[in-house]
């Protein structure tokens, strides 16, 4: 199999994940009680045989279910994913609205989680078994136990409440205006206990990824080239051993990224993060349904699309990879 | 067995966790005869420090004695832990002995919805499920079970298809036993060691995940678990710690030990992992 195939069978996939995740969805609103029809009788507060048949037929919901899974396929398809109870607006247009902040504050947690793991893995793999090492087994084992949501609000007690160091709310100063340079500082501010707490959990598993893989690389036949050749032992680190022990990280980002979602859903709702977390939350509290399953799908997309991107990066980086299934 | 056991109880980790959880399972048992009158009775003004008359922890945004709130969170955090786990354990084993016992198309499906489940933000569909089923005790526990339960087929179906061409199977196929029989008596108890120590890791995580829920809004209205304690008290987080600090700690200590438990029967039950 060659790149250009393994791309497409893997595009393939990827579209095949999304159709699941809208069928899933279509199933999913039949678990709520009631159907549109209740909910918006109840909304206007009366419900007469006849209205809520007119109601039923407006909204397609009096025909066989085969019929209205078709029309939902088609309207998600084109990217209609329904219209807000709360907000009466098209649900995707409330998502991609709040959708930037979570994709910033991702990024940023990501590349804390992967810059931080890597450096604390390197200083682990020097010497195994060492102080450093023993100090990262039982960090990791602390994060895996606490829920992130209270790691975050920890973080906030001790660096807004006790020490004043950092902003605990939101993603810029209230009121302060700021424009240009000054205005990316002030989010910048905000983003970082947020944005910590997230990489926290994720930094633990990159350093042990790094210190495996960097053990691993250390005994193979080029590294000793290297230092046969009369490198020396930082430039070895950096230049062969490292560059080698990345590559299973671009998976394992890939793999970790719908954690990361889920986790990032509740870090917000802590640090009031205007994302869509906060906003899956206030769909939970209004009860708007359509558009916390809209949050679902978009969500899934992402990381689907995320995998997608990580898996031929993977390919391209590593040319030993076997293109199969 | 027995061989397991011992290195099992000659770990000093694993016995601590073991130590810690039988504390916590003692006290989420005698919650209702220590502290008959409920957590959510009223007792006293509300954000007493800890050590105020009374109060060994303080009192929660409402007055409530906070000891009382934590003893019976425990029983939410254990319920939820366990039976969600055994649900998912129950659902996974079947599915994945079926798919690695047959092999086939049975096999390349259950592979393909294992797949799907890594890539979708679980929580987020877990969100939707229990929003969308009304929050409550059993809508947490089916949504919990229902995320989690591919881990388990995945592992069940990787040693059943390992095992499914051995020869004590064989022996029991020309033995003329049918095909459940050999499932169930012949493959499975070979299978356990693995399932054990996934479901020993599954509790822990199942634990935080309720407490994520409950913090959410998202746990039965009418239980107070140490999720919805957290969830409850963020309003007073800045002037009275104890509130979100000590039911966090109880999750963490809960979970840690759980998690030594289940990394101490990882070494006891896998041979390879033995020094």
């Amino acid at each position: 199999m060659n790149r250009l195939s393994y791309i497409g069978a893997r595009l393939v996939k990827t579209v095949l994940i999304t159709v699941a995740v809208v069928l899933l969805s279509f199933f999913l609103v039949r678990l709520a009680p009631g159907d549109t029809a209740t909910v918006m009788a109840g909304q206007a507060g009366f419900a007469d045989e006849a209205f809520m048949k007119s109601l039923r037929a407006e909204y397609g919901l009096d025909q066989t279910l085969p019929v209205q899974l078709w029309k939902y396929l088609g309207a998600v398809a084109q990217g209609d994913l329904g219209i807000s109870f709360v907000r009466r607006q098209p649900v995707l247009g409330v998502i991609l609205e709040r959708l930037p902040n979570t994709l910033l504050l991702n990024a940023f947690a990501l590349l804390v989680a992967i810059a931080g793991g890597v450096v604390m893995g390197m200083m682990a793999a020097r010497r195994p078994g060492s102080a450093t090492d023993a100090a990262m087994t039982v960090l990791s084992m602390l994060f895996y136990a606490m829920p992130q949501f209270w790691l975050g609000m920890m973080a906030m007690l001790v660096f807004s409440v006790w020490l004043g160091w950092l902003p605990p709310f939101g993603l810029e100063t209230m009121g302060a205006d700021y424009t240009g340079i000054a205005r990316l500082g002030d989010i910048a501010q905000h983003m970082i206990l947020p944005g910590v707490t997230l990489a926290l959990y994720f930094m633990a598993s990159y350093a042990r990824l790094t210190r495996t893989a960097m053990i691993e690389v250390a005994d193979q036949d080029f590294v000793k080239t290297a230092r046969a050749k009369g490198i020396s032992e930082g430039q070895v680190a950096r230049r062969h051993i490292l560059r080698n022990a990345l590559v299973p990280l671009i998976t394992f980002a890939g793999l970790q990224s719908a954690i990361l979602v889920g986790g990032s859903v509740l870090v917000e709702n802590v640090f009031s993060w205007p994302g869509v977390g906060t906003l899956a939350y206030e769909a939970v509290t209004t009860r708007d349904n359509p558009l916390l399953l809209g949050i679902f799908i978009v969500t899934a997309v992402l990381v689907s699309l995320f995998n997608l991107v990580t898996d031929i990066a993977y390919s391209i980086a590593d040319p030993r990879v076997e293109l199969g299934r | 067995m027995r061989d397991s056991l011992r290195v099992f109880l000659s770990r000093p980790i694993p016995l601590v966790g073991l130590v810690i959880f039988a504390v916590i399972v003692a006290l989420a048992l005698l919650a209702p005869l220590l502290f008959a009158r409920g957590p959510f009775t009223i007792v006293g003004m509300p954000l007493l420090p800890p050590g105020a008359p009374g109060l060994l922890v303080g009192s929660d945004v409402l007055g409530r004695d906070m000891a009382v709130g934590l003893a019976y969170g425990a029983r939410i955090s254990l319920l939820v832990g366990i039976t969600s786990t055994l649900c998912a354990v129950g659902i996974g084993v079947l599915l994945g002995a079926v798919a690695g016992y047959y092999g086939g198309w049975l096999d390349d499906l259950l592979m393909r919805v294992t797949e799907f489940f890594q890539i979708i933000p679980s929580f987020v569909l877990l969100m939707v499920l229990v929003a969308f089923m009304q929050p409550s005790l059993s809508s947490t526990v089916i949504g919990i079970a229902l995320i989690t339960w591919p881990q388990v087929a995945r592992v069940v179906r990787g040693e059943f298809l390992s095992l499914r061409g051995r020869e004590f199977v064989q022996a029991a196929r020309t033995l003329g036993m049918g095909d459940v029989r050999i499932i169930f008596t012949q493959v499975l108890p070979n299978a356990l060691p693995p399932i054990i120590v996934v479901g020993s890791m599954m509790v822990g995580s199942a634990i935080l995940t309720e407490s994520a829920l409950s913090f959410l809004g998202l746990g039965d209205p009418n239980l107070l678990s140490w999720g919805s304690m957290i969830g409850g008290s963020r309003s007073a987080m800045w002037v009275a710690w104890w509130t979100t600090v000590l039911p966090g700690l109880a999750i963490m200590i809960t979970v840690l030990a759980l998690n030594f438990i289940g990394d101490g029967l990882n070494d006891a039950l896998n041979p390879r992992r033995r020094r």
